[in-house]
């Protein structure tokens, strides 16, 4: 039982964690490749995480998992937000077939679009 | 035991980190790549942590840990040097 579900879970991370890959190679522009790449490698790593804990019920296993878990569901949000203000700020091109840019004119420009 | 769901999920995140390769190889702009290697430093995590699953060493989540941390702030050092150089 314990078998299988770690089996399913190990699954689904490393197939969030594909689709993480897929939409930074397919996406189009600078921002919708950096929400594909941390939301999916985000949940991918803790479901990985979940199967190695459920697979190996000792203390020291899943404190470690936990901590890995909770570390990363930190950093990533913030390690996004950064990336995306820098290439905000540095006038990265965004995608043709966006309908709401809220980034300031002064900064993007008349025709970034 | 290399049992068949983890042999299926270490190829998957290969295959994801050689994608991720490619758009790192690619990518137009500068945020493009950090993005790239923000991810790739997220698989080897992975790829880490079903190691540790396997083999029921501890080190692996340790290693784990540190590679998660060195990424992070490798990151927002590049992003900091985007925001002052311009990409």
């Amino acid at each position: 039982m314990i078998e299988w579900l770690s089996g399913g879970l190990i699954i689904a991370g490393a197939t969030l964690a594909l689709l993480a890959g897929v939409g930074v190679l397919r996406m189009p522009d600078v921002f919708t490749r950096m929400q594909a790449s941390t939301k999916a490698s985000t949940l991918g790593l803790g479901c990985l995480l979940a199967a190695v804990a459920l697979r190996n019920p000792e203390v020291s296993f899943v404190v470690r998992a936990a901590s890995i878990g909770a570390f990363m569901l930190l950093t990533t949000a913030v390690a996004a937000h950064i990336i995306a203000r820098a290439a905000a700020r540095s006038g990265a091109p965004i995608w043709k077939g966006t309908l709401v840019d809220e980034r300031p004119r002064h900064i993007t420009g008349p025709d970034t679009k | 035991m290399l049992s068949v769901p983890v042999l299926i999920a270490l190829t998957m995140l290969a295959v994801a980190a050689s994608l991720t390769f490619l758009r790192l190889a690619k990518g137009p702009t500068l945020p493009d790549r950090v993005i790239a290697i923000d991810l790739i430093g997220v698989l080897l995590v992975c790829i880490l942590v079903v190691m540790a699953g396997i083999t029921a060493l501890q080190a692996f989540l340790d290693v784990a840990m540190v590679v998660a941390l060195i990424s992070f702030v490798g990151t927002v050092a590049y992003a900091q040097y985007i925001e002052r150089e311009g990409s």
